[in-house]
């Protein structure tokens, strides 16, 4: 038998791995864009609440603008009436995170070719306002349910079989184990598209050289609808997961707030680096908690991740993944 | 039609292969802000030749190859390619017309592999869409399989099969160069733009370039226009020569009606340039 805080540790370590599961989603998705775009998309969190907003509204049949119609025409609409079978439902998601994409290109990137990165950022930041404020709209404010059949609740069997060797059953949420492979999924097939694919290689072409990837006849207009397609995309598996765990509500936009210390953990251009960088964070302030939470009075969570980001800065800059930068003199 | 399946003997070296006009530069003038880069200057590059820009730094030569190659808008002038005017393109859509480059400071895919990059030059010519990629794995992999013997070809041509899977960011200078050379005729080009394919090279690879420009042009019948430094090399290669300085043409013509044109010696005997 293991002594009692070792085991506790243990459940903590794999509880924190799974809460990093979601934010390695989230920075994977500023990931794509910054590597194919130079671009810091401050508006990613923004879209994953965007996207479980969308997929709630359109599997309960909710009528877009419902509220300003009625306050406009005095009408009562509410709903068209049907309940979509959930596959359709995010099928239908992701087709409009597609036309979000290119809407974005057309309205916004288009015109700022060429501008400098804190222009851009700017943006982002008005895109991330504009599409909060465009959720609340079209969906209305209320706290969500997102039910797209999921598996809730504690896994029995993992619970048994810890119950077994350790003499204490974990508490591993079903949820947790279904998003942490449905993650593992998403990150192999973005890695299998962007190797063996046509597409994949000219993002990838863009995301290492602007002038040569013109120069072989790759559009950058469409790489960058591409890349924020994917992105929209991935933000609507990780708006899928948490609106699963904790309701579809605005505060899910906040979780790209913690995005940011895993990527300066794992460098702003490494897809490994953000999905570990996005599994320590999640440990490391669990474990933070567990150990070091009670001798100085708890809530360690919300400043943790920071601080070791922080460290991270002074002395590795390029994060764990980036290459160094030397500067040519 | 596939450039890269005419062989040495269906072309004869000796005849000369030299047709009609490909592409014609009308009264193109270029300005920066206030600097003109270019002033009114007329060419035309023939099917099948290979054309020299010379003249000395600063002169617009590089310019002009971005003007034909899209990436800069010219304010006057008309660009004709294959007897139509052609309206204002992005580089991309130029690329796809067939107008291949490489440039002065040399842009590869720094993070890629030598045959990584030279792929990319086949990427517009893959007909697999996504899904079909997706689904039909098969006949992707035929398709692949395809483009994979175009541009081991290419990589037997110019002699770079021992590098095939190193990342170019740890080439030397002159490799890479070849590298950008590879992944140009890639895209089987109808017209190829070499700004300075020569420059910072030693003696013996300045030798194999040569080389490898004369038999790309021999083999595969494609048109060149280039512009060098050396006019050595200039006079060895090339059919016709356009000479610009100060962003004006100060002459045109063989390679030996250049080399007794007045303007043209004074130009160079009165600017000092590398
Ligand atoms: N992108 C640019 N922006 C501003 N000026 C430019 C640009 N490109 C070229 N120029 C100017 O145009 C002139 C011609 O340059 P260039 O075409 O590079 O000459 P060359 O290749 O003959 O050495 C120079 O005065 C150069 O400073
Ligand atoms: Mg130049």
């Amino acid at each position: 038998m293991l002594p009692d805080q070792l085991v506790f540790a243990m459940e903590v370590t794999l509880n924190g791995l799974m809460a990093g599961v979601m934010y390695a989603l989230v920075a994977l998705g500023f990931v794509l864009i910054f590597k194919a775009s130079g671009i810091f998309n401050y508006a990613q969190g923004v879209l994953a609440l965007f996207a479980a907003l969308t997929l709630v509204g359109l599997q309960n049949g909710q009528i877009p603008f419902a509220h300003l119609i009625n306050a406009a025409f005095g009408t009562d609409l509410h709903s068209f009436g049907w309940t979509l079978p959930a596959a359709l439902a995010i099928a239908l998601t992701a087709l409009v995170m597609v036309g979000l994409a290119w809407a974005i290109e057309r309205l916004i990137l288009k015109h700022l070719v060429n501008q400098e990165p804190i222009i851009l950022f700017m943006a982002t930041i008005g895109l991330a306002y504009f599409l909060e404020g465009l959720g609340d709209v079209m969906w209305g404010a209320d706290i969500k349910t997102l039910d797209v059949g999921l598996p809730q609740g504690i896994s029995e069997g993992i619970e048994a079989v810890t119950a077994e060797w350790f003499g204490y059953g974990f508490f591993i949420d079903r949820l947790d184990i279904v998003a942490t492979l449905v993650a593992a999924a998403l990150v192999a097939a973005l890695t299998l598209f962007s190797q063996y694919t046509k597409y994949g290689r000219a993002l990838r072409a863009v995301a290492d050289d602007h002038q040569a990837a013109l120069s072989v006849g790759i559009s950058l207009r469409f790489v960058w609808v591409l890349v924020w397609s994917i992105a929209g995309f991935v933000a609507l598996i990780a708006g899928i997961m948490w609106g699963a765990k904790s309701g579809v509500q605005f505060s899910l936009s906040l979780i790209a707030l913690k995005a940011l210390p895993v990527l300066m953990l794992g460098g702003f251009t490494s897809i490994p680096g953000a999905i570990v960088g996005g599994l320590i964070i999640g440990m490391g302030e669990k474990l933070f908690e567990f150990f070091a939470g009670p001798l100085i009075g708890g809530a360690t969570e919300n400043w943790f991740a920071y601080v070791l980001a922080l460290l991270f800065l002074v002395f590795r800059p390029q994060g764990l993944f980036g290459e160094r930068i030397i500067e040519r003199v | 039609m596939n450039a890269l399946d005419v062989t040495m003997d269906e072309t004869g070296a000796d005849e000369r292969r030299i047709g009609g006009v490909l592409m014609e530069m009308k009264n193109i003038t270029l300005r920066f802000g206030g600097v003109k880069a270019i002033t009114d200057i007329s060419f035309d590059i023939r099917e099948g030749e290979i054309r020299a820009i010379i003249g000395p730094n600063g002169a617009g030569k590089s310019s002009m190859l971005n003007v034909i190659s899209g990436f800069y808008v010219p304010q006057e002038g008309e660009v004709w390619f294959r007897g139509k005017r052609r309206p204002q393109m992005k580089p991309y859509e130029v690329a796809q017309q067939g107008i291949a480059r490489t440039f002065q400071n040399i842009a590869l895919f720094e993070g890629m592999s030598v045959l990584d990059n030279i792929m990319t030059g086949r990427l517009t010519l893959m007909k697999t869409g996504l899904w079909s990629q997706a689904l039909w794995w098969g006949r992707a992999q035929a398709e692949e399989v395809e483009h994979r013997a175009k541009v081991e070809r290419i990589i037997d041509f110019l002699e770079i099969q021992h590098i095939r899977k190193t990342p170019v960011g740890r080439l030397p200078y002159g490799l890479k160069k070849r590298v950008e050379l590879a992944r140009a005729l890639a895209t089987e080009p109808k017209l190829l733009l070499l700004d300075e394919p020569m420059a910072g090279m030693n003696v013996e690879e300045k030798e194999d370039m040569c080389r490898f420009i004369l038999d790309t042009n021999d083999e595969f019948g494609t048109t060149i226009a280039l512009i060098e430094h050396d006019m050595g090399v200039v006079m060895d290669l090339s059919d016709r020569v356009v000479v610009m300085d100060y962003g004006k043409k100060i002459g045109d013509g063989t390679p030996d009606e250049i080399r007794s044109n007045k303007a043209v010696i004074d130009a160079y005997l009165g600017v000092q340039h590398d």
